[in-house]
Parts: structure tokens; sequence; C-alpha cells
């Protein structure tokens, strides 16, 4: 499992000539990696950069690498980099189910296996039985717990964070920074995460890299 | 595959949009200074064009028609502006909009023959009037429908002109900051007319403006309105021009090409003295503001324009439901309010003669809607590949075959058909019709699609799913009930096509339109009141569709209701 | 120079077939076999809906007994269908047209025929029905406005111009007995009458009507129009004109469209005096509901316009063999019985009712041709349609003069 390490190899990100964003660093697994600045910033482009949906407006050079596998030219569905946004973005068109099994991979086959893996995420996320449920119906918190259940899902090799925590109110933000880092621990994953928040960058122990200043 | 469609998309789209009218207007020009190989024009010459200036009554005809246009566009714009500055905003303002926005869909010789039906000497007005009030015990030999200078044809493009504008400002609305230039102005000491008028008009315009251009290529260049409620002595030039077409004369079509030709520069000097109007509208808009008077009471104006906004609204409801009237009608004499009796004889009587126009208006709508949308989705799809939003070059592409007049391309598009044999053909009136139907859905489709979170679709590939995955399972069916809205503007604008189908179907093709209009100078109204109820229907049974198909679909689904 | 000798042989070997495929109405037989299976786009005026109706079940028939599909073009001018063979004509389409049948006469019939757009040699002679057509009686079923007819057009059903008025509301003798009369009384009722405007075919009708009445002399109007004497013919009719058009309904400032859209004025009361061509059309407007049943007809003593309206296939059709069996079975008795019913249509038939077998003639005898229709012999004599260079000379100067008048 050790070779999902993220490794960001010379990444510039520039708008107009203009560079936004600059790194070169290396990623471990269950390590988070914060980029810090404030919004209009681009922070976010480095996210778009590594998933794989830079806007074509931007110019971008450098490699990413997951494990030994460069990336940097897959298109976004072959990198398998799990994204969180500060919105939980739930397909608004499937039940609480029907998203999660969305993300399962087609590896997994067999309708009862696959359910079962639903079932098990919800649980695990605490939102046993809510599988039939209309996404809309459920609180903020839970929704950003079904999307990270989604996420984890999809068996991703890192995962992405874009100020997922910014909308949710003081005290579901400390619950849920700590169940997402807990499950990258246990998912041994390499995070990168964006935010504007110091608490976040605190909350995340790993290294900061401070952009836009 | 899926990466290589897009790109084809805009180049496709660009030739259905302007590949008709290039080639359409060549058909129609070069024969119009007399070269036309196929029958024996070789050289050019102006004696067509001169013949043509001969014709009795030729610049009158051009007159009404540039006045219809500038009439038109100038009063629908205007209670339109005046509407939305007096009440935007309100509740009464939403609750108009609800009334107005399904009018779009009503095609314009439905309502035509509504407007007739109520302001003839023995129509619906007069009835309900008569005898109690008027004294008439048979109709007054008033000269209103058909009148020499246009009225009620101006009357019966207004009230269709009118939602149409409204639609196109409501679209334009988000993008200028009303609420915050309206407190501001209001603190400024405006009323609320003239604080729209000074702080969003301005910008507001501007995004309108291709729209306006729009109707004032329409309104001087129609031929069903003007059949239907126009003058006749003489008509107004595009109709004469059908007649032209139509003649069994070999050397009148160098003459109705010459008789286009004139529709074409009619239809331009219009929009060269709208241009003009607005550079005095703006003027004076200046000298107003540099004058800094408040027009403070402005109540009676706001009020002025919702009477407006509801006479046109209600005008065109009024008509429809005498036409269905009509069509139940027994014998029903002057001045009787209402039939003798009701039946349904008129329609069992017509029901088998409906099912072919019928099925052709059909299979031309669907077929010319599924391309539309797909096209149009091609080109938005190309659109976020290349992070490149249609400019401004692009709209005006979207807006060529809104702002040639029909008459002045179609007659030169038939011709080709003509001589490559695609005539009266299914291709060729879809084709025809496409050119029609993809600015309505592309205008519909883009905003929405535009504004679509395109976070979902980062997700979506983050989750490992390919393009096309993402496209069919999650962009589609979160866009369905925008596009299938936008298949019912298509499918509304395909219905209400009378010129492309007379033309390119040949007499052979006939939809349920060509047929009300060929009806209408026959004067039956009972069957009249079938046709324009069917044409009617169609599009309103598009929307009932668009409407419930996602609703029950995602009954389920909260965040997908509007 | 051996390809291209090739290349015009393979040419005329393809083209030689389909001139000689042409369907002979003498071999009868063989034209029934070819038409079966066949489209006949029928391009007819569609203005009316009995007669779209009468269609319907000519088209049913047809289908039925021969096999051949009838598909009525409607049109809201004659002259749409001719602009279409025209067209054609200029694109090369001499085959495979897009018009097989064409109702016709007068003027349209003249173009055609002049332009040489009309299946030829003449056909209509030989098809087996013809052998029932009353050419003895009728001379306009030869003589189409004054042009020989030669067989390139098949005869329909006859026209005369008579006049109709509702009983309830006017008075049978205070009626006029000729153009002048109708003068003096549109001076006594002003707004109360009307006509189509012209080129409508009844619109210019009547004009004719008017003409043939003032004229000095008639015999002129039955030759080609002559340029030089051409004002001087029809200032009578235009000084008639100036006088009668601020009487009518509207000031003249605008005329009904055509036939059925006067028929409607006089239904709403907005007029009191109406025409048509057809003897019985009254009387199937009162079946139909579309006018009261006091509604009753007359006609001039002196004569009015008669003539007979035909069909004719296009140089071009694409199913000439489904178009002479449609055009024969037209003129069939059982077809011409009903089209004279008028609760069906009401238009009086081309046979001749003495040619016909027992059971035929029956079928016409028992015919109730209604209260509001004349008969024959109170029809009044019969006027001759001028050449049709009149219609179009008068048309346009009629346009000239009231048409874009202001």
């Amino acid at each position: 499992m050790a070779d999902k390490q993220l490794f960001l190899d010379g990444v510039s990100i520039a708008l107009n000539a203009r560079v936004l964003v600059a790194v070169t660093h290396r990623v471990e697994v269950g390590e988070v990696l914060t980029v810090m600045g404030p919004s209009g910033s681009g922070k976010s482009t480095l996210l778009a950069y590594i998933g794989g949906f830079l806007d074509p407006a931007f110019s971008a050079s450098g490699k990413v690498f997951s494990g030994k596998e460069e990336i940097t030219a897959l298109p976004a569905e072959e990198r398998h980099a799990g994204i969180l946004f500060q919105d939980p973005l739930l397909f608004p068109h499937m039940s609480v189910g029907g998203n999660l099994l969305f993300a399962i991979p087609p590896a997994v086959k067999g309708k009862a296996a696959r359910l079962a893996l639903v079932e098990e995420a919800l649980d695990g996320v605490g939102l046993a039985g809510t599988a039939s449920r209309d996404p809309d119906t459920l609180s903020g918190g839970q929704k950003a717990r079904v999307a990270l259940a989604r996420v984890l899902l999809s068996a991703p090799r890192m995962l992405l964070l874009d100020e997922p925590f910014s909308k949710l109110d003081a005290e579901l933000r400390s619950q849920m920074r700590e169940l997402v880092f807990a499950k990258a621990r246990t998912s041994r994953l390499p995070v990168v995460l964006v935010t504007h928040d110091e608490a976040d960058a605190e909350a995340a122990g790993g290294r900061v890299i401070r952009v836009g200043q | 595959m899926c990466s290589m469609l897009p790109r084809l998309g805009p180049p496709l789209a660009i030739a259905v949009l302007a590949g008709p009218i290039l080639f359409g207007l060549a058909g129609t020009i070069l024969p119009a200074f007399g070269y036309l190989p196929a029958l024996g024009g070789t050289g050019f010459t102006l004696a067509h064009a001169e013949k043509l200036l001969t014709q009795p009554g030729i610049m009158m005809s051009a007159l009404i028609s540039l006045a219809a246009g500038l009439v038109t566009t100038a009063v629908s714009l205007g209670v339109v502006m005046l509407f939305i500055a007096g009440w935007a905003g309100t509740h009464i303002f939403s609750r108009i909009q609800h009334l107005v926005s399904p009018l779009l869909s009503v095609p314009h010789a439905a309502a035509a023959f509504g407007l007739a039906f109520l302001i003839a000497p023995s129509g619906m007005i007069a009835r309900m009037l008569s005898p109690w009030l008027t004294g008439w015990e048979r109709p007054p030999d008033l000269l209103i429908v058909n009148d020499p200078t246009g009225l009620s044809m101006i009357a019966g493009l207004i009230v269709k002109e009118i939602p149409f504008l409204l639609l196109i400002a409501l679209a334009a609305l988000p993008q200028v900051d009303l609420p915050r230039t309206r407190a501001l102005a209001a603190s400024l000491g405006y009323g609320r007319v003239a604080g729209f008028l000074h702080g969003v008009w301005p910008p507001l315009y501007r995004q309108m403006r291709l729209a306006v251009f729009a109707v004032v290529a329409f309104a001087t260049s129609v031929v069903d309105v003007a059949a239907i409620l126009g003058p006749t002595t003489p008509a107004p030039l595009a109709v004469r021009l059908v007649g032209w077409m139509n003649d069994p004369e070999l050397s009148m079509r160098f003459f109705a090409s010459a008789g286009a030709l004139l529709q074409l520069c009619v239809s331009a000097a219009a929009l060269l003295i709208w241009i003009a109007l607005e550079r005095l509208g703006a003027a004076m808009l200046r000298r107003l503001r540099r004058s800094g008077l408040r027009f403070r009471r402005d109540a009676w104006l706001r009020r002025a324009a919702l009477a407006a906004m509801v006479t046109a609204a209600m005008t065109v409801l009024a008509g429809l439901a005498t036409l269905a009237i009509w069509s139940f009608a027994g014998l029903w004499q002057f001045p009787d309010a209402l039939p003798e009796t009701f039946t349904a004889k008129t329609w069992m009587k017509t029901a088998p003669r409906l099912a072919a126009p019928l099925s052709v208006t059909l299979i031309v709508a669907a077929a010319s809607t599924t391309l539309a949308i797909a096209l149009t989705l091609l080109c938005l799809m190309r659109e976020n590949e290349t992070g490149r939003v249609a400019g401004r070059r692009a709209l005006l592409f979207l807006y060529l075959p809104l702002l040639v007049p029909q008459a002045a391309f179609l007659f030169g598009l038939q011709l080709l058909f003509v001589f490559t044999g695609g005539v009266a053909s299914l291709p060729a009136l879809v084709l025809a019709h496409l050119t029609f139907v993809m600015p309505y859905v592309f205008l519909s489709l883009s905003d929405p699609w535009r504004a679509y979170d395109r976070r979902y679709e980062a997700i979506a590939a983050g989750l490992g799913k390919s393009r096309i995955a993402t496209l069919l399972r999650v962009r589609l069916p979160m866009l369905s009930r925008a596009i299938l809205v936008a298949a019912a503007v298509g499918f509304a604008v395909s219905v209400g096509q009378y010129l492309p189908t007379v033309l390119i179907g040949a007499g052979r093709l006939e939809t349920i339109t060509t047929e009300a209009v060929a009806l209408a100078s026959g004067g039956n109204r009972r069957v009249i009141g079938v046709y324009a109820f069917l044409q009617m229907l169609l599009p309103a049974a598009g929307f009932a569709v668009a409407t419930l198909v996602p609703a029950l679909v995602f009954r389920n689904r909260r965040a997908m209701r509007v | 120079m051996k390809k291209l000798l090739l290349a015009a042989a393979a040419f005329a070997a393809m083209t030689l077939p389909a001139l000689a495929g042409e369907p002979d109405p003498e071999k009868w037989q063989e034209v029934l076999a070819d038409a079966r299976g066949e489209t006949v786009y029928f391009n007819a005026w569609g203005g009316a809906e009995n007669i779209n109706a009468y269609l319907e079940w000519a088209g049913a028939e047809l289908e039925k007994r021969y096999g051949v599909k009838l598909v009525h073009v409607k049109l809201d001018d004659t002259a749409n269908a001719v602009a279409k063979v025209v067209a054609e004509k200029a694109a090369g389409r001499n085959e495979g047209g897009t018009v097989d049948l064409i109702w016709i006469n007068g003027e349209n019939f003249s173009s055609m025929k002049r332009q040489q757009l009309l299946f030829s040699p003449g056909w209509a002679e030989k098809l087996p029905n013809w052998r029932f057509v009353d050419v003895e009686d009728k001379p306009t079923i030869q003589t189409d406005f004054t042009v020989p007819v030669e067989g390139l057009e098949s005869p329909w059903g006859m026209a005369k111009l008579v006049f109709f008025h509702d009983s309830a509301r006017t008075d049978l003798a205070s009626l006029p007995k000729s153009a002048k009369d109708l003068l003096a009384w549109a001076q006594q009722n002003p707004g109360r009458f009307t006509y189509p405007q012209p080129p409508d075919f009844i619109g210019s009708s009547f004009l004719k009507q008017v003409l043939s009445e003032l004229v000095a002399d008639r015999s002129v109007l039955l030759k080609p129009v002559d340029e030089a004497s051409f004002d001087k013919t029809v200032a009578p009719l235009f000084s008639y004109l100036d006088e009668l058009n601020p009487l009518l309904w509207r000031g003249g400032k605008a005329f009904p469209q055509n036939y059925p859209a006067m028929k409607q004025l006089l239904a709403d009361n907005e007029v009191d005096i109406i025409f048509a061509f057809n003897p019985s059309e009254a009387s199937s407007a009162i079946a139909n509901g579309e006018l009261p049943a006091t509604v009753r007809s007359f006609t001039f003593p002196g004569g009015t316009l008669a003539n007979t309206h035909f069909v004719a296939i296009p140089y071009n059709a694409a199913a000439k063999a489904g178009a002479l069996v449609a055009a024969d079975f037209l003129i069939s008795p059982e077809a011409q019985a009903r089209k004279q019913d008028p609760q069906i249509w009401g238009d009086p038939t081309v046979l001749a009712i003495s040619k016909l077998h027992a059971a035929d003639r029956a079928r016409f005898e028992t015919l109730d041709l209604g209260v509001a229709t004349l008969k024959p012999d109170e029809l009044g004599p019969a006027l001759d349609e001028p050449h049709p260079s009149w219609m179009d000379r008068i048309e346009t100067e009629w346009k000239r003069r009231y048409g874009a008048a202001h």
C-alpha cells in the first residue's frame, strides 16, 4: 500500500503568465498537505490540476505521480483522485444509496455484494438505513458524511479536499474534520487540503504551503 | 468517438444556421438581376426590378411592411420596458409572467385568427355588446379586420411579440442587478420608472438587442398574420411576394426574386431606421439624466403599462377561447353571444382529414427538434472542452435565421431544392425547420447548461467515471427538465412554421399550420376554429410533457424540482 | 468518340422506354393495370369543406376499386399548381413531376396549353365514361373560355352564375334583374353588396358578367384582347365600378377574399346579396348549416355567365395512368350523381341524363336539389365566357384602379 504516495514534481500553475501556485512536494499516505490562501488566490487550481479538470484558460506545467505511476497525462477518470468540495454535491436525481452505488467500481460484481458495500459505508459514517432516502431530505452534516462515504467507496488513490468544512457550523466542522482525517488515515490515502481556515491546517497537522500573499 | 463528436458541433450548427440563408439569398438575388441559367437567364439586367417598381401600389405595400415592423417593435418593446420598470419584483409581476409565458408557444396564425374572431364587426366583442349597448341588430359596416393601414395586423403582431420580448428580457434580467440599482435610484429620489430607465434599461437593452432586431425583421416580412389580418388593397409586400412566387408565368420567377430583394431592402431599411431610433432614444435619456428630473409621480404610467400587458394577454386568451367555441358551434347568428346549439359535428367531419397533416406536423417537429437538441448539446459540450463561451459572433449566427426575412431567402432555397429534386421531401422540410428551430433551442438550453455546477462532473471523474458515463448518468439527467423545456420550445417553433412549410413542402407536405392558413381565405369559422385550436393545443401538449415527465420521474427527488 | 456514341445509345435506351411507356387510354385494361398501386396527387382548390369531403370519398372509392391512392393537395389558388409544373419544367424535371392531376379551367388551362405543359395528345374523349358526357347541349365542355379543349382536360362539373339572398330579410321583387339594376339597388342599400377581390375567380367572373352586359358588341369578347381598342371596350365596365365600389360593403376598401368568405358575410347578415358559380351552392350551404334555411336563388333574366370546370394531367405527371383512372371515375354516373347532391356538394353534372342506363338515370332523378336551387329552366340564358386574355387584362386594370387605392 505504500506505493500510493502522491508526488508533485515542479507543479506550477499560471494565469496570463502570472504564477498562482508552484509546488514540489511528496505527500505520504495518511499525510495531509495543506494549501492556504485567501479566496481568489487560485489555490483550488492545484486540486484541479491534480484531479485532471483544470480549466483550459490556465496554463500549467509539472508532473504528478501516484506511487510510481505518472498520472499527469491521464484523463480525469483514470486518475482516481477522490474529491470533496465545500458543498456535498450529492447527485440530486439519485437516492442516497444510488449515489453510493454509482461510486463503487465496476470490479465489484453482483447486486448483493454492491448493496452490502453501500450499507457498510453508510454504517461507517453513522447513517445506517438511509439508502433509500432522497439526498435533499438529509441535514447538511448528513449530506457531508454521505459525500465522504461516496468518495471512499470509489477506491481512490488520493483525497483532494477543496474547503470541505467551510460551510458547516463550528461544532459539525470539527467533528467532520476528525472523521475525514481518520478515514484518510485508515484508508491510507495521501490528502491535499485547500483552505483559508487556520484551524483546518492545525487539525491536519501536515506541511502548509501559503499562496497568493 | 465521444471526444470527436463535439468538435463537429459548431461547424455543423453554423452550416445549419447560415447555409440555407447563404444559398437561399444567392438563389434569390441572382435571379432578381436576371441570372438563372436554368430558365435561360444568363446575363444581368435591371429589367425585373424596373417592372417591379411599376406594379400598382408597390410603394404602398412596402410602406405598410416598413411601418408594421417599426410600430410593432416600438409598441411591444415599450410595453415590456415600462412593465418591467414598474412591476419587476412584485407579486403581480410573477403572476403576469406566468400568464404570459405560455402565450409564447401559441403559433402566430392561431393568435391572429383569435384576434380576427374577436374584433371583427361580427366578432365576439360586438356580439357581447349587441344589441343592448350598441343597438346593432346586424353587424356594423366597419372596416376593422383587413383595414387598409394595417392596424389590426399590427395589433395581432404586438400581442404575440410582447410575450417574446418579455421572456427575452426576463432571461437577461439576472445579468443586471435590478434590486440594488433600484434601491440606489430610489435613495436618490428617482421614481420607479425613471430609476429603471436610467440605471437598468441601457445594459438590459444591450442584452436584448438582437432579439429586438429579430422582431423588426419578422414584423416587416410576416406572411401568415398579414394574410389573416392585414390589408388587401394593397396587401403588405410579403403577402404579394408569395403570390408572385406562385404565379404560373415563367418570367414571374425573376420578378418574384426582384420582389424578394425588395423585401430584403425593406427589412434592412426598417432595421436602419430602428438603429437611428435607438440613438435618438439614448440621446433623450441622456438629456433627461442631465436634467435631474425625478419623475416620482409615475403611478399612472405603471398602471398603464400593467393594463397594456394584461390587455395583450387577455386578447390572445379570449381569441383562443372564441376559436374553441366556434369549433363546437352549431347555428350562431349575429348578435347572439353564444351559439344556439353546440355540436361536435365540425370536429367529427374534420377528424379524418386531420390525420395526414397532423402526422407530418409531428414527424417534422420531432425530427427537427431532436436534431436541434443534439446539435446544441454538441456545441455546448465543445464550449466546455475549449473553455470558450460562444461570444457575440456566435450569437449573431444564432440570430441570423431570425434577422433575414424568411421570404427573402426561402424562395431561393426552394429553387435550390427543386433543382436538386429535394423539394417536398421530408428531409428537406426537416432541414428547413431546423434552421428556425435551432436558434430557439440553443437560446433556451444554453443558459441552464452554462449554469450547471461543473463540480458534479469533477466528482464523477474522481469516482472513476468516464466522460460519456458522466454525461449520460449525471449531467443529462440533472438537466433533463431544461432539455425537455428546450425541446418543447423547439417543437412549438416547428409547429408554428408557415412559410418554410409552404415553400419547401411545396403543398405536398402539409401541416396543421399550413392547412389552417389555407382555410383562412375560406372564412369557414368552425373549421378554422378546429385547426387553430389544434395549432395551439400541440405546443401546449409539448410543454405539458416537458413539465410532467420530470415531475413524475423525479417525484421523490426534492432538489430536482424547480 | 466511340465512348460518346455508346453513352448516347445508353441514354436513348434509358429514355425511350419511358416515352413508350406513356399510358394510352384506348388500351384501358393496360391503364388500369398500370394505375394499380399508384399515388395520384390531385391539386385542387381546398377552401370548401364540402368539396374536400367529396374528394375524400372519391379517394376512398378509387383505392377500393382500382388500388389508386388519391391525395388531395389543397390549394388556395390553382395558379400555385401551374407554378409548380412551370418550376419543374424549368428545373428539367420532365418526368416524375409532383402534380398528377389539376382542377382547372379558363385562364390556367389556356396558359398550360400554350406552354405545352399538358399531357397530350388529347386523352379525355377516349375515357370509357366519355360516352355519357353531354357534348351536344353543353358547348362549354369542348370550348373552355373560347379555347378549344381538344381532349387535353376532362370535364368535371358545370357552372352558372346565380345570385342568393335571404328571403327572411329581403323581398325577391325588390332585387335587381341586371347589372344596371344592381347599381341602382346598391345606391338604395349602400354597404349591402360586395364581390370577392379579383383576381379571385368568382370576383373576376363578376367583372366579366358586368362587362358582358354593358359592352357595346359582345362578339369582341370572344376574340383575344385587342390592345388598341381595349380601353374603349372596357370603359363602360370601369365607369360602372367607379360608381358601384364606394357603395359596397366596407365602402369598397376591403373585399372578401373568395366565395366562402362572401358566404360567411351573408350568414352574418353583413350583406344582402351574394353570388356563386354553382346553382345549388345555396342549398348545400343550408344543408351544411352555414346559411339559414330561408336563403333563395335568383338570376338575371338577360343571362349570366356559364362555363365548365375540368381536370387536367401535367405532361410530367408521375402517375399518369392513375390520373386517367381518377379522371374517368370522376365522370362516372355514380360519382357525378353524388357530386350533384346538395347534401354532399351540389355541383351540376357534365353528363347527359338521357344517355344513361335506367339505374343510373334514377340516381339523378331521385336527387332532391333543395329548396334554394333553381330548376334548369329557371336558370335563364347562358352568356359565353370571354376569351381568357380578357380576364387577365381586366384583373390587371382592376388592381391598378382599385387594388392599391387609398
